[in-house]
Protein backbone atom coordinates (compact mmCIF):
# COMPACT_ATOMS: atom_id res chain seq x y z
CA UNK A 1 0.00 0.00 0.00
CA UNK A 2 2.67 2.47 1.08
CA UNK A 3 4.66 1.72 -2.02
CA UNK A 4 1.63 2.42 -4.18
CA UNK A 5 0.93 5.65 -2.33
CA UNK A 6 4.54 6.74 -2.64
CA UNK A 7 4.48 6.05 -6.33
CA UNK A 8 1.27 8.02 -6.70
CA UNK A 9 2.72 10.93 -4.66
CA UNK A 10 5.85 10.90 -6.80
CA UNK A 11 3.83 11.02 -10.00
CA UNK A 12 1.60 13.77 -8.52
CA UNK A 13 4.73 15.75 -7.61
CA UNK A 14 6.06 15.29 -11.13
CA UNK A 15 2.76 16.40 -12.63
CA UNK A 16 2.55 19.43 -10.33
CA UNK A 17 6.10 20.44 -11.28
CA UNK A 18 5.40 19.99 -14.99
CA UNK A 19 2.19 21.99 -14.79
CA UNK A 20 3.99 24.79 -12.94
CA UNK A 21 6.61 24.95 -15.69
CA UNK A 22 3.98 24.80 -18.44
CA UNK A 23 2.36 27.82 -16.77
CA UNK A 24 5.60 29.75 -17.22
CA UNK A 25 6.25 28.68 -20.81
CA UNK A 26 6.27 31.30 -23.54
CA UNK A 27 3.82 30.97 -26.41
CA UNK A 28 6.75 30.16 -28.70
CA UNK A 29 7.98 27.36 -26.42
CA UNK A 30 4.54 25.76 -26.33
CA UNK A 31 4.09 26.08 -30.10
CA UNK A 32 7.50 24.55 -30.77
CA UNK A 33 6.73 21.77 -28.30
CA UNK A 34 3.50 21.03 -30.10
CA UNK A 35 5.35 20.83 -33.43
CA UNK A 36 7.61 18.19 -31.87
CA UNK A 37 4.72 15.95 -30.85
CA UNK A 38 4.40 13.00 -33.27
CA UNK A 39 1.97 11.50 -33.97
CA UNK A 40 -0.45 14.33 -33.17
CA UNK A 41 -3.13 13.00 -30.84
CA UNK A 42 -6.82 13.64 -31.19
CA UNK A 43 -7.78 16.29 -28.60
CA UNK A 44 -11.28 17.17 -27.43
CA UNK A 45 -12.06 20.29 -25.42
CA UNK A 46 -13.63 19.62 -22.01
CA UNK A 47 -13.68 23.16 -20.66
CA UNK A 48 -12.58 26.49 -22.07
CA UNK A 49 -10.13 27.81 -22.90
CA UNK A 50 -11.45 30.69 -20.84
CA UNK A 51 -10.10 33.72 -18.99
CA UNK A 52 -11.19 34.69 -15.50
CA UNK A 53 -9.83 35.92 -12.21
CA UNK A 54 -8.12 34.51 -9.21
CA UNK A 55 -8.10 36.37 -5.92
CA UNK A 56 -4.45 36.54 -4.88
CA UNK A 57 -3.99 36.28 -1.15
CA UNK A 58 -1.24 37.59 1.05
CA UNK A 59 -0.60 37.08 4.75
CA UNK A 60 -1.04 39.72 7.44
CA UNK A 61 2.47 40.77 8.48
CA UNK A 62 3.94 38.45 5.84
CA UNK A 63 3.40 35.21 7.74
CA UNK A 64 0.10 35.62 9.57
CA UNK A 65 -3.43 34.83 8.51
CA UNK A 66 -4.59 35.32 4.94
CA UNK A 67 -6.03 38.51 3.48
CA UNK A 68 -7.21 39.28 -0.03
CA UNK A 69 -4.55 41.31 -1.82
CA UNK A 70 -6.16 41.72 -5.25
CA UNK A 71 -7.08 39.76 -8.33
CA UNK A 72 -5.06 38.50 -11.27
CA UNK A 73 -6.16 37.31 -14.69
CA UNK A 74 -5.94 33.57 -15.24
CA UNK A 75 -6.57 31.53 -18.37
CA UNK A 76 -7.42 27.88 -18.11
CA UNK A 77 -8.51 24.95 -20.21
CA UNK A 78 -9.24 21.25 -19.84
CA UNK A 79 -8.92 18.79 -22.70
CA UNK A 80 -9.43 15.04 -23.19
CA UNK A 81 -7.37 12.83 -25.43
CA UNK A 82 -9.13 10.21 -27.53
CA UNK A 83 -7.45 7.67 -25.25
CA UNK A 84 -9.27 9.20 -22.25
CA UNK A 85 -6.60 11.17 -20.38
CA UNK A 86 -7.78 14.57 -19.14
CA UNK A 87 -5.31 17.44 -19.05
CA UNK A 88 -5.57 20.77 -17.22
CA UNK A 89 -3.84 23.97 -18.18
CA UNK A 90 -3.92 27.12 -16.07
CA UNK A 91 -1.68 30.15 -16.11
CA UNK A 92 -1.60 33.84 -15.26
CA UNK A 93 -2.65 36.22 -18.02
CA UNK A 94 -4.98 36.41 -20.96
CA UNK A 95 -3.45 33.93 -23.35
CA UNK A 96 -6.11 31.27 -23.82
CA UNK A 97 -4.18 29.49 -26.56
CA UNK A 98 -1.31 28.99 -24.12
CA UNK A 99 -3.74 27.55 -21.57
CA UNK A 100 -5.11 25.16 -24.19
CA UNK A 101 -1.65 23.96 -25.19
CA UNK A 102 -0.63 23.59 -21.53
CA UNK A 103 -3.70 21.40 -20.99
CA UNK A 104 -2.75 19.25 -23.98
CA UNK A 105 0.78 18.74 -22.65
CA UNK A 106 -0.61 17.88 -19.21
CA UNK A 107 -2.73 15.20 -20.89
CA UNK A 108 0.18 13.98 -23.01
CA UNK A 109 2.50 13.56 -20.03
CA UNK A 110 0.10 10.89 -18.83
CA UNK A 111 0.74 8.87 -22.03
CA UNK A 112 3.88 6.73 -21.93
CA UNK A 113 4.66 7.35 -25.63
CA UNK A 114 4.60 11.16 -25.17
CA UNK A 115 5.97 11.49 -21.65
CA UNK A 116 9.59 11.92 -22.72
CA UNK A 117 8.71 14.60 -25.28
CA UNK A 118 6.84 16.58 -22.63
CA UNK A 119 9.60 16.14 -20.06
CA UNK A 120 12.25 17.31 -22.53
CA UNK A 121 10.19 20.38 -23.27
CA UNK A 122 9.61 21.34 -19.64
CA UNK A 123 13.26 20.75 -18.85
CA UNK A 124 14.15 23.24 -21.56
CA UNK A 125 11.65 25.71 -20.07
CA UNK A 126 13.14 25.14 -16.63
CA UNK A 127 16.63 25.74 -17.99
CA UNK A 128 15.55 28.99 -19.61
CA UNK A 129 13.92 30.18 -16.36
CA UNK A 130 17.03 29.28 -14.37
CA UNK A 131 19.22 31.32 -16.70
CA UNK A 132 16.88 34.30 -16.42
CA UNK A 133 16.68 33.99 -12.63
CA UNK A 134 20.44 33.72 -12.31
CA UNK A 135 21.01 36.78 -14.47
CA UNK A 136 18.51 38.75 -12.43
CA UNK A 137 20.01 37.55 -9.14
CA UNK A 138 23.55 38.39 -10.26
CA UNK A 139 22.50 41.85 -11.40
CA UNK A 140 20.84 42.38 -8.03
CA UNK A 141 23.91 41.04 -6.20
CA UNK A 142 26.02 43.71 -7.95
CA UNK A 143 23.91 46.33 -6.13
CA UNK A 144 24.69 44.87 -2.72
CA UNK A 145 26.16 47.37 -0.28
CA UNK A 146 29.59 46.48 1.09
CA UNK A 147 29.84 48.52 4.24
CA UNK A 148 33.19 49.53 5.57
CA UNK A 149 33.94 51.45 8.72
CA UNK A 150 35.93 54.64 8.62
CA UNK A 151 38.59 54.44 11.32
CA UNK A 152 38.89 57.74 13.11
CA UNK A 153 42.42 58.82 13.72
CA UNK A 154 43.35 59.86 17.26
CA UNK A 155 45.72 62.64 16.32
CA UNK B 1 -32.51 64.74 -9.21
CA UNK B 2 -31.87 63.12 -12.55
CA UNK B 3 -34.16 63.45 -15.54
CA UNK B 4 -33.78 62.01 -19.00
CA UNK B 5 -32.31 64.52 -21.39
CA UNK B 6 -32.06 63.91 -25.08
CA UNK B 7 -30.12 65.70 -27.73
CA UNK B 8 -26.48 64.97 -26.90
CA UNK B 9 -25.90 61.91 -29.07
CA UNK B 10 -24.19 63.62 -31.97
CA UNK B 11 -22.09 65.81 -29.68
CA UNK B 12 -21.01 62.78 -27.61
CA UNK B 13 -20.10 60.73 -30.66
CA UNK B 14 -18.09 63.60 -32.11
CA UNK B 15 -16.40 64.25 -28.78
CA UNK B 16 -15.29 60.63 -28.58
CA UNK B 17 -13.96 60.79 -32.11
CA UNK B 18 -12.05 63.92 -31.17
CA UNK B 19 -10.73 62.13 -28.06
CA UNK B 20 -9.47 59.28 -30.24
CA UNK B 21 -7.72 61.79 -32.47
CA UNK B 22 -6.08 63.64 -29.59
CA UNK B 23 -5.05 60.37 -27.99
CA UNK B 24 -3.24 59.35 -31.15
CA UNK B 25 -1.72 62.82 -31.43
CA UNK B 26 0.68 63.86 -34.18
CA UNK B 27 0.41 61.20 -36.89
CA UNK B 28 3.96 61.87 -38.05
CA UNK B 29 5.14 60.26 -34.79
CA UNK B 30 5.05 56.48 -34.36
CA UNK B 31 2.21 55.20 -32.17
CA UNK B 32 3.33 53.90 -28.77
CA UNK B 33 2.90 50.15 -28.41
CA UNK B 34 1.60 48.19 -25.42
CA UNK B 35 4.95 46.39 -25.20
CA UNK B 36 6.74 49.73 -25.02
CA UNK B 37 4.47 50.93 -22.22
CA UNK B 38 5.03 47.71 -20.26
CA UNK B 39 8.79 47.87 -20.80
CA UNK B 40 9.47 51.60 -20.49
CA UNK B 41 6.67 53.00 -18.33
CA UNK B 42 6.57 49.99 -16.03
CA UNK B 43 5.97 51.86 -12.79
CA UNK B 44 2.94 53.61 -14.26
CA UNK B 45 1.66 50.19 -15.30
CA UNK B 46 2.32 48.86 -11.80
CA UNK B 47 0.39 51.67 -10.17
CA UNK B 48 -2.60 51.00 -12.41
CA UNK B 49 -2.49 47.28 -11.55
CA UNK B 50 -2.21 47.95 -7.83
CA UNK B 51 -5.04 50.44 -7.60
CA UNK B 52 -7.28 48.66 -10.07
CA UNK B 53 -6.60 45.61 -7.90
CA UNK B 54 -6.00 43.50 -11.01
CA UNK B 55 -2.62 42.02 -11.83
CA UNK B 56 -2.22 42.00 -15.60
CA UNK B 57 0.55 44.12 -17.10
CA UNK B 58 -0.74 44.06 -20.67
CA UNK B 59 -4.25 45.10 -19.77
CA UNK B 60 -2.93 47.80 -17.42
CA UNK B 61 -0.70 49.14 -20.23
CA UNK B 62 -3.67 49.12 -22.58
CA UNK B 63 -5.62 51.10 -20.00
CA UNK B 64 -2.77 53.62 -19.65
CA UNK B 65 -2.70 54.11 -23.40
CA UNK B 66 -6.47 54.36 -23.69
CA UNK B 67 -6.57 56.90 -20.84
CA UNK B 68 -3.82 59.02 -22.45
CA UNK B 69 -1.71 58.53 -19.34
CA UNK B 70 -4.43 59.64 -16.91
CA UNK B 71 -3.75 57.17 -14.11
CA UNK B 72 -7.10 57.30 -12.34
CA UNK B 73 -8.95 56.98 -15.64
CA UNK B 74 -6.77 53.95 -16.48
CA UNK B 75 -7.47 52.43 -13.05
CA UNK B 76 -11.20 53.03 -13.60
CA UNK B 77 -11.11 51.28 -17.01
CA UNK B 78 -9.27 48.26 -15.63
CA UNK B 79 -11.61 48.02 -12.63
CA UNK B 80 -14.56 48.07 -15.00
CA UNK B 81 -13.01 45.32 -17.10
CA UNK B 82 -12.48 43.06 -14.09
CA UNK B 83 -16.21 43.05 -13.41
CA UNK B 84 -16.75 41.29 -16.76
CA UNK B 85 -14.66 38.25 -15.76
CA UNK B 86 -15.76 35.25 -13.71
CA UNK B 87 -13.76 34.38 -10.61
CA UNK B 88 -12.13 30.96 -10.68
CA UNK B 89 -11.07 30.90 -7.04
CA UNK B 90 -8.55 32.02 -4.46
CA UNK B 91 -4.80 31.58 -4.50
CA UNK B 92 -2.83 29.91 -1.79
CA UNK B 93 -1.45 32.89 0.22
CA UNK B 94 1.77 34.06 -1.46
CA UNK B 95 4.98 33.37 0.46
CA UNK B 96 6.98 36.59 0.58
CA UNK B 97 9.76 34.88 2.56
CA UNK B 98 10.48 32.82 -0.58
CA UNK B 99 10.52 35.90 -2.82
CA UNK B 100 13.01 36.09 -5.72
CA UNK B 101 14.53 39.35 -4.54
CA UNK B 102 15.09 42.30 -6.87
CA UNK B 103 15.60 44.83 -4.12
CA UNK B 104 15.77 44.56 -0.36
CA UNK B 105 16.81 47.19 2.13
CA UNK B 106 16.49 47.57 5.87
CA UNK B 107 16.86 50.79 7.84
CA UNK B 108 17.14 48.92 11.14
CA UNK B 109 19.95 46.43 10.55
CA UNK B 110 23.08 47.19 8.60
CA UNK B 111 24.41 43.65 8.38
CA UNK B 112 21.34 41.52 8.00
CA UNK B 113 21.49 38.05 6.42
CA UNK B 114 21.32 38.43 2.65
CA UNK B 115 22.56 42.00 2.85
CA UNK B 116 21.28 45.31 1.61
CA UNK B 117 20.43 44.97 -2.08
CA UNK B 118 19.66 48.32 -3.68
CA UNK B 119 18.26 46.97 -6.94
CA UNK B 120 16.96 49.36 -9.60
CA UNK B 121 16.28 52.30 -7.28
CA UNK B 122 15.81 56.04 -7.71
CA UNK B 123 17.39 56.47 -4.26
CA UNK B 124 20.74 58.28 -4.28
CA UNK B 125 20.14 59.66 -7.78
CA UNK B 126 20.52 63.42 -7.88
CA UNK B 127 17.12 64.03 -9.44
CA UNK B 128 18.74 66.06 -12.21
CA UNK B 129 17.08 65.90 -15.61
CA UNK B 130 19.14 63.64 -17.82
CA UNK B 131 19.61 65.14 -21.28
CA UNK B 132 20.95 61.83 -22.60
CA UNK B 133 17.37 60.54 -22.44
CA UNK B 134 16.33 63.18 -24.97
CA UNK B 135 17.96 60.96 -27.55
CA UNK B 136 18.07 57.23 -27.84
CA UNK B 137 21.61 56.66 -26.63
CA UNK B 138 22.79 53.11 -25.96
CA UNK B 139 22.43 51.96 -22.35
CA UNK B 140 25.14 49.85 -20.72
CA UNK B 141 24.34 46.32 -19.56
CA UNK B 142 24.00 46.03 -15.78
CA UNK B 143 26.99 44.69 -13.85
CA UNK B 144 26.86 41.21 -12.39
CA UNK B 145 28.31 39.65 -9.27
CA UNK B 146 28.19 36.09 -7.97
CA UNK B 147 25.14 35.46 -5.87
CA UNK B 148 25.51 34.97 -2.15
CA UNK B 149 23.40 31.85 -1.68
CA UNK B 150 21.35 31.64 1.45
CA UNK B 151 17.95 32.73 2.56
CA UNK B 152 16.79 36.32 2.80
CA UNK B 153 15.16 36.09 6.17
CA UNK B 154 12.57 38.66 6.97
CA UNK B 155 13.69 41.34 9.41
CA UNK B 156 10.57 40.79 11.48
CA UNK B 157 11.75 37.19 12.01
CA UNK B 158 15.12 38.42 13.33
CA UNK B 159 13.46 40.51 16.02
CA UNK B 160 10.84 37.92 16.82
CA UNK B 161 13.64 35.50 17.71
CA UNK B 162 14.29 37.72 20.74
CA UNK B 163 10.59 38.20 21.44
CA UNK B 164 11.06 41.96 21.06
CA UNK B 165 8.44 42.40 18.36
CA UNK B 166 4.84 41.41 18.01
CA UNK B 167 4.09 38.43 15.79
CA UNK B 168 2.53 38.37 12.33
CA UNK B 169 -1.14 39.26 12.40
CA UNK B 170 -3.45 36.51 13.55
CA UNK B 171 -7.17 36.65 12.95
CA UNK B 172 -9.71 34.87 15.14
CA UNK B 173 -9.85 31.12 14.54
CA UNK B 174 -11.85 29.96 11.51
CA UNK B 175 -11.85 33.52 10.22
CA UNK B 176 -12.58 33.70 6.49
CA UNK B 177 -10.68 36.58 4.89
CA UNK B 178 -13.12 39.39 4.12
CA UNK B 179 -13.53 40.46 0.52
CA UNK B 180 -14.72 43.99 -0.13
CA UNK B 181 -15.43 43.16 -3.78
CA UNK B 182 -18.15 40.75 -2.63
CA UNK B 183 -19.55 42.21 0.59
CA UNK B 184 -20.33 45.85 1.36
CA UNK B 185 -18.03 47.27 4.04
CA UNK B 186 -19.40 47.41 7.55
CA UNK B 187 -17.41 49.32 10.13
CA UNK B 188 -15.53 48.50 12.26
CA UNK B 189 -13.43 46.30 9.97
CA UNK B 190 -11.01 43.51 10.69
CA UNK B 191 -7.39 44.09 9.79
CA UNK B 192 -7.57 41.72 6.79
CA UNK B 193 -10.27 43.84 5.14
CA UNK B 194 -8.40 47.04 5.93
CA UNK B 195 -5.30 45.63 4.25
CA UNK B 196 -7.31 44.72 1.15
CA UNK B 197 -8.72 48.23 0.99
CA UNK B 198 -5.30 49.83 1.56
CA UNK B 199 -3.63 47.62 -1.06
CA UNK B 200 -5.97 49.07 -3.70
CA UNK B 201 -6.14 52.54 -2.11
CA UNK B 202 -4.98 55.71 -3.83
CA UNK B 203 -1.23 56.15 -3.49
CA UNK B 204 -1.49 59.92 -3.08
CA UNK B 205 -4.14 59.68 -0.38
CA UNK B 206 -2.23 57.04 1.59
CA UNK B 207 1.02 58.95 1.16
CA UNK B 208 -0.56 62.10 2.60
CA UNK B 209 -2.03 60.20 5.55
CA UNK B 210 1.27 58.43 6.21
CA UNK B 211 3.04 61.79 6.10
CA UNK B 212 0.52 63.21 8.57
CA UNK B 213 1.42 60.48 11.09
CA UNK B 214 5.08 61.45 10.79
CA UNK B 215 4.26 65.10 11.37
CA UNK B 216 2.56 64.34 14.65
CA UNK B 217 -1.02 63.46 13.77
CA UNK B 218 -0.95 60.01 15.41
CA UNK B 219 2.74 59.53 15.93
CA UNK B 220 3.90 55.93 15.55
CA UNK B 221 7.73 56.29 15.65
CA UNK B 222 8.34 54.17 12.59
CA UNK B 223 11.46 52.48 11.23
CA UNK B 224 11.56 50.63 7.94
CA UNK B 225 12.36 47.15 9.19
CA UNK B 226 12.48 46.05 5.61
CA UNK B 227 11.32 46.82 2.10
CA UNK B 228 11.57 43.98 -0.39
CA UNK B 229 10.60 43.85 -4.06
CA UNK B 230 10.58 40.71 -6.14
CA UNK B 231 8.51 37.91 -7.58
CA UNK B 232 6.45 35.35 -5.71
CA UNK B 233 4.78 32.20 -6.92
CA UNK B 234 0.98 32.20 -7.24
CA UNK B 235 -0.52 28.78 -6.56
CA UNK B 236 -4.11 27.66 -6.81
CA UNK B 237 -5.79 24.46 -5.66
CA UNK B 238 -7.18 22.47 -8.57
CA UNK B 239 -10.11 20.49 -7.15
CA UNK B 240 -9.98 17.94 -10.00
CA UNK B 241 -6.39 17.09 -9.09
CA UNK B 242 -6.44 17.40 -5.33
CA UNK B 243 -3.28 19.54 -5.19
CA UNK B 244 -2.19 23.12 -5.76
CA UNK B 245 -0.36 24.07 -8.94
CA UNK B 246 1.66 27.16 -9.78
CA UNK B 247 0.06 29.63 -12.19
CA UNK B 248 3.23 31.67 -12.57
CA UNK B 249 4.88 34.49 -10.69
CA UNK B 250 3.83 38.02 -9.87
CA UNK B 251 5.93 40.91 -8.71
CA UNK B 252 5.06 42.48 -5.36
CA UNK B 253 6.50 45.04 -2.96
CA UNK B 254 6.38 44.35 0.76
CA UNK B 255 7.13 46.73 3.62
CA UNK B 256 7.58 45.78 7.26
CA UNK B 257 7.34 48.93 9.33
CA UNK B 258 8.58 48.60 12.91
CA UNK B 259 6.96 50.96 15.38
CA UNK B 260 7.47 51.96 18.97
CA UNK B 261 6.61 49.87 21.91
CA UNK B 262 3.48 48.60 23.41
CA UNK B 263 3.21 46.74 26.60
CA UNK B 264 0.95 46.35 29.56
CA UNK B 265 1.03 44.77 32.97
CA UNK B 266 0.40 41.46 31.20
CA UNK B 267 2.58 41.74 28.11
CA UNK B 268 6.18 42.95 28.16
CA UNK B 269 7.11 45.99 26.08
CA UNK B 270 7.74 45.14 22.45
CA UNK B 271 7.85 46.74 19.03
CA UNK B 272 4.60 46.86 17.10
CA UNK B 273 4.28 46.59 13.33
CA UNK B 274 2.56 47.95 10.28
CA UNK B 275 2.37 45.94 7.08
CA UNK B 276 2.30 46.90 3.42
CA UNK B 277 1.94 44.63 0.39
CA UNK B 278 1.31 45.97 -3.10
CA UNK B 279 1.22 44.57 -6.64
CA UNK B 280 4.26 45.46 -8.75
CA UNK B 281 7.17 47.69 -7.83
CA UNK B 282 5.70 50.35 -5.61
CA UNK B 283 7.82 51.15 -2.62
CA UNK B 284 6.25 54.49 -1.75
CA UNK B 285 2.81 52.92 -1.69
CA UNK B 286 3.90 49.89 0.36
CA UNK B 287 5.59 52.16 2.91
CA UNK B 288 2.59 54.48 3.14
CA UNK B 289 0.30 51.48 3.47
CA UNK B 290 2.31 50.07 6.36
CA UNK B 291 2.26 53.40 8.22
CA UNK B 292 -1.48 53.75 7.76
CA UNK B 293 -2.04 50.09 8.71
CA UNK B 294 -0.23 50.74 11.99
CA UNK B 295 -2.10 53.99 12.65
CA UNK B 296 -5.43 52.24 12.06
CA UNK B 297 -4.59 49.66 14.73
CA UNK B 298 -4.92 52.38 17.41
CA UNK B 299 -7.96 50.81 19.03
CA UNK B 300 -6.28 47.41 19.21
CA UNK B 301 -3.45 48.96 21.25
CA UNK B 302 -5.71 51.17 23.35
CA UNK B 303 -4.32 54.36 21.84
CA UNK B 304 -6.35 57.56 21.78
CA UNK B 305 -7.93 58.22 18.39
CA UNK B 306 -6.98 61.81 17.78
CA UNK B 307 -5.95 62.04 14.13
CA UNK B 308 -7.43 61.38 10.68
CA UNK B 309 -5.02 58.51 9.93
CA UNK B 310 -6.42 56.59 12.93
CA UNK B 311 -10.04 57.00 11.89
CA UNK B 312 -10.85 53.76 10.12
CA UNK B 313 -14.13 54.84 8.60
CA UNK B 314 -12.66 58.11 7.35
CA UNK B 315 -9.55 56.48 5.86
CA UNK B 316 -11.11 53.42 4.26
CA UNK B 317 -14.20 55.23 2.97
CA UNK B 318 -12.06 57.75 1.12
CA UNK B 319 -9.07 55.71 0.00
CA UNK B 320 -10.59 54.34 -3.20
CA UNK B 321 -9.86 56.71 -6.06
CA UNK B 322 -12.41 55.18 -8.42
CA UNK B 323 -15.19 55.83 -5.93
CA UNK B 324 -13.78 59.26 -5.15
CA UNK B 325 -13.45 60.34 -8.75
CA UNK B 326 -16.89 59.00 -9.55
CA UNK B 327 -18.54 61.12 -6.91
CA UNK B 328 -16.47 64.25 -7.44
CA UNK B 329 -16.64 64.12 -11.24
CA UNK B 330 -20.34 63.36 -11.41
CA UNK B 331 -20.87 66.99 -10.40
CA UNK B 332 -20.12 68.06 -13.97
CA UNK B 333 -22.96 65.99 -15.40
CA UNK B 334 -26.22 67.82 -16.10
CA UNK B 335 -27.91 68.96 -12.89
CA UNK B 336 -30.19 71.38 -14.72
CA UNK B 337 -33.35 70.46 -12.85
CA UNK B 338 -31.64 70.43 -9.44
CA UNK B 339 -30.20 73.79 -10.14
CA UNK B 340 -33.53 75.19 -11.42
CA UNK B 341 -35.15 74.09 -8.19
CA UNK B 342 -32.44 75.77 -6.14
CA UNK B 343 -32.67 78.88 -8.27
CA UNK B 344 -36.43 79.07 -7.64
CA UNK B 345 -35.79 78.61 -3.94
CA UNK B 346 -33.16 81.31 -3.70
CA UNK B 347 -35.41 83.71 -5.70
CA UNK B 348 -38.26 83.06 -3.29
CA UNK B 349 -35.99 83.55 -0.29
CA UNK B 350 -34.68 86.76 -1.81
CA UNK B 351 -38.23 88.04 -2.43
CA UNK B 352 -39.17 87.26 1.19
CA UNK B 353 -36.03 88.97 2.43
CA UNK B 354 -36.77 92.05 0.39
CA UNK B 355 -40.40 92.19 1.50
CA UNK B 356 -39.26 91.88 5.11
CA UNK B 357 -36.62 94.56 4.68
CA UNK B 358 -39.18 96.84 3.02
CA UNK B 359 -41.64 96.23 5.86
CA UNK B 360 -39.00 96.96 8.47
CA UNK B 361 -38.05 100.15 6.67
CA UNK B 362 -41.67 101.39 6.54
CA UNK B 363 -42.07 100.34 10.19
CA UNK B 364 -39.05 102.41 11.25
CA UNK B 365 -40.24 105.40 9.26
CA UNK B 366 -43.65 105.14 10.89
CA UNK B 367 -42.03 104.98 14.34
CA UNK B 368 -39.92 108.02 13.55
CA UNK B 369 -42.98 109.86 12.38
CA UNK B 370 -44.93 109.12 15.56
Amino acid sequence: MDAIREKRDASADQRKRTMGLLARATAAELQAGWQAVEPKPEVHPVRGPETGLIMVRGRVGGGGDAFNLGEATVSRAAVRLASGEVGHGQLLGNDREKARLAAIFDALQQRPEHRQTVLRMVEAIEGRIEVEDRLQAEQTAATRVDFFTMVRGDN
Amino acid sequence: MYVAVKGGEAAIANAHQLLADRRRGDRSLPAISIDQIVAQLGLAVDRVMAEASLYDRELAALAVRQARGDMIEAIFILRAYRTTLPRFGMSVPVDTAAMKIERRVSATYKDLPGGQLLGPTFDYTHRLLDPSLLTDEPVAEPLRRPVDEGSMMRVSDILSGEGLIEGDGQMPQDHVPGDLTREPLEFPLNRDLRLQALARGDEGFLLALAYSTQRGYARTHPFVGEVRIGTVEVEMDIPELGFAVSLGRIQVTECQMVNQFQGSTKTPPQFTRGYGLVFGQSERKAMAMSLVDRALRAKEFGEDIVAPAQDEEFVISHSDNVQATGFVEHLKLPHYVDFQAELDLVRRMRAEYETRAEAEKTGTMREAAE
